[in-house]
């Protein structure tokens, strides 16, 4: 599991939003381009950015529309440097193809998408978190996808990096998952030192005659072929096979889809990423994510001191779905409360993992944050019926 | 007819696990590519620093025979892809192949700001008036009348002319030719090539198996020999100041501008920054 080095971190403590962390935290992991378009509540990260990039030797560049933008970062990915884009619900939507074929082509990039509400232009200043299915399943055809979902400025900063880190160690698009309102609210954020050592892209080397772009050893993460080293090579959103050029030959794109899936479930170690508070002896577990999970924290306090056995469960790394920490940390657990602001998108998810338990779901749809008080009250009461 | 330049085989730039091709018989398409590899070998341009993305459609299916790194993307977007490489990659010579359903339709918005933004590409853009990887619809060149599986009481939407829109936008080089004329392709491409700034390039094509057999055009030589009378050169005329195609076209260098190059303007600037 993912442990939270927070070593390099020193006391010097500065007021942060979470977009500025964002934008803080790419500078720090290596991004060298930033492509975006404006959009509400996204758009500081853009901002700081048209300004640090430049400093920092990297491009920014403000595109003509949202596909252009998550186009241009992997673009500027196949070309060999560390890319990020940042958008909200509808250019979300806009960026899937794109997004899907970052996927599809096993090319590295960062993706936040600050949840405002929806559907359609929605409430742009509004939280929401009801892009947790479309951050998993927004493209078409079947893909594996990595998001992480922090719950504070300081969590988005260290997120932004180890966002940076899967992309590169796994070849492959990473979402970072947030609300309107840890995007926009300002906190004490510690931050300064040095930043650990991280991930660099694993480069192709060796005879160019014999090389086949999408080979594989055990990791199941194929080495990339950076432009202008001399191995020209073709990349494509078609299905391939490991010489790169299309191909439909149902054993190879068997084995080269199903290669996608299996490089993710190899490095679980270092995706999966929780944390669990009050679990061991819960006989009531929250479940959320985001401002809803920072609301569910102090609900448990409120509840403990209540003597009603209260725990929280936050996933961090919210797809794929720590699903083995999830059962451990509700093993004594009678019924799951999960609160979230949408229609019960995570709800569904932990009643596909919890078959056996009582799972309700605190859903919130008015573009307001759940309140620690409600869900207090919706755990107390659930704990008085199991 | 025409004669290879010394020792341009076109099959040195080819990749050969990847042949035969797809293209149908008669197609242009080909001819294009090679008036591409052949401007591209005269100018001897390092194919380990080439680059060439292409969209979707019959036109982006021709990176993946080029032995160059080569990108094949989604539909409408490798101008996009291409200003992500290029702006990373300073160092490489991005060349972007589409087509005109590519380029106009899906890609239009990109089309527009890659013109004013001038960063160094080449765009070819091919256009054979029809999409025809997905059976001939209508396409913003497709001529009016024309019939199409998606026009079948024949096109009643005015078309593009690409080049228009393209200088009007503010591209630093504009230019058009016919597959008919490879060597005068192969020229116009080797200026587009060495343009510093954005380079916007339309080849008329000819779709003779979807295209052709919907309109009763004849065959591949009879559809190339059309394109004379639908062109004109253009020192016939002063400028191209039509959004819409005329009954004839304007061929060659078109428009060309010394506008400064996007890429070392925004290096120029983030330079002069550095430090404050």
């Amino acid at each position: 599991m993912n442990v939270i080095d927070r070593s390099h971190a020193k006391p010097a403590a500065k007021l942060l939003s979470g977009n500025a962390a964002c934008a803080q935290g790419a500078i720090d992991a290596g991004c060298t381009f930033f492509a975006g378009y404006p959009i509400t509540p996204s758009s500081e990260i853009a901002e700081r950015l048209s300004t640090m990039l430049p400093r920092a030797g990297g491009v920014f560049i403000q595109m003509e529309d949202e596909i252009a933008a998550m186009a241009a970062v992997i673009g500027a990915s196949m070309g060999g440097v560390k890319a990020l884009t940042a958008t909200s619900g509808p250019g979300f939507s806009l960026k899937q193809e794109n997004i899907g074929y970052a996927a599809g082509a096993e090319i590295p990039c960062v993706i936040v998408n600050v949840m405002r509400g929806g559907p359609s232009t929605g409430m742009p200043t509004r939280p929401s978190q009801a892009d947790i299915m479309q951050s998993r399943y927004g493209s078409h055809g079947d893909y594996p996808m990595i998001v992480l979902a922090p719950a504070s400025a300081r969590e988005i900063y260290d997120e932004t990096i180890r966002a940076f880190d899967l992309a590169e160690t796994c070849r492959t698009p990473v979402v970072l998952l947030y609300d309107q309102v840890i995007a926009q609210s300002s906190e004490t954020v510690s931050l300064g030192g040095r930043p650990p050592a991280h991930a660099t892209r694993k480069w192709a080397s060796g005879p160019r005659e014999s090389y086949k772009p999408f080979a594989v050893g055990d990791d199941l993460v194929p080495p990339m072929a950076r432009p202008g080293d001399g191995y020209r090579i073709h990349t494509t959103g078609l299905t391939h096979s490991e010489s790169g050029f299309p191909s439909q030959d149902p054993e190879t794109v068997n084995r080269n889809l199903g290669r996608l899936f299996a490089k993710l479930d190899q490095h679980r170690d270092l995706i999966d990423s929780f944390e669990a508070v009050r679990c061991e002896d819960a006989e009531v577990v929250i479940v959320a994510i985001g401002i809803s999970a920072r609301a569910a924290r102090r609900a448990v306090d409120l509840c403990r001191a209540h003597g009603k056995k209260v725990g929280l469960f936050r996933p961090i790394t919210l797809w794929p779905f720590p699903e083995i920490a999830l059962r451990e940390a509700t093993k004594n657990a009678r019924a799951i409360l999960v609160p979230e602001l949408n229609i019960g998108q995570l709800r569904l998810e932990i009643e596909r993992q919890l078959r056996d338990r009582r799972v309700e779901g605190l859903h919130l749809i008015s573009g307001e944050p759940i309140t620690p008080a409600q869900i207090a009250s919706a755990a107390t009461k659930l704990a008085s019926e199991v | 007819m025409f004669r290879d330049a010394p020792h341009f085989d076109v099959r040195d730039y080819l990749r050969k696990e990847m042949m035969p091709h797809f293209l149908c018989p008669g197609c242009g398409h080909g001819m294009a590519l090679r008036a591409l590899l052949w401007a591209l070998h005269e100018l001897q341009i390092d194919r380990d620093r080439l680059a060439v993305v292409s969209g979707i459609g019959c036109a982006g299916r021709l990176s993946a025979y080029i032995d160059a790194n080569t990108f094949h993307t989604t539909h409408g977007r490798p101008l996009a892809y291409a200003t992500g490489l290029a702006l990373a990659r300073p160092d490489l010579h991005v060349v972007v192949i589409t087509g005109d359903g590519d380029c106009l339709a899906i890609g239009g918005n990109h089309l527009i700001h890659a013109c004013r933004r001038n960063l160094k590409l080449t765009c070819l853009m091919l256009n054979n008036e029809i999409y025809g990887m997905t059976g001939g619809q209508v396409s913003p060149t497709t001529s009016e009348t024309r019939l199409t599986t998606t026009t079948p009481h024949g096109n009643t939407e005015p078309n593009f002319d690409a080049c228009a829109l393209a200088t009007a936008a503010g591209a630093g080089f504009v230019g058009r030719e016919m597959t008919r004329h490879v060597p005068k392709m192969k020229e116009l491409l080797k200026e587009g090539l060495q343009h510093p700034g954005f380079a916007f390039i339309e080849v008329l094509s000819d779709c003779t198996e979807v295209y052709g057999r919907k309109n009763d055009m004849g065959s591949s030589s009879e559809m190339v020999m059309r394109q004379k009378s639908e062109i004109r050169p253009s020192a016939y005329r002063d400028s191209v100041d039509e959004p819409f195609r005329s009954t004839d076209l304007p061929t060659g260098i078109l428009a060309r501008n010394n506008r400064p190059e996007y890429g070392a303007a925004l290096r120029a600037a983030a330079a002069a920054r550095a430090g404050k």
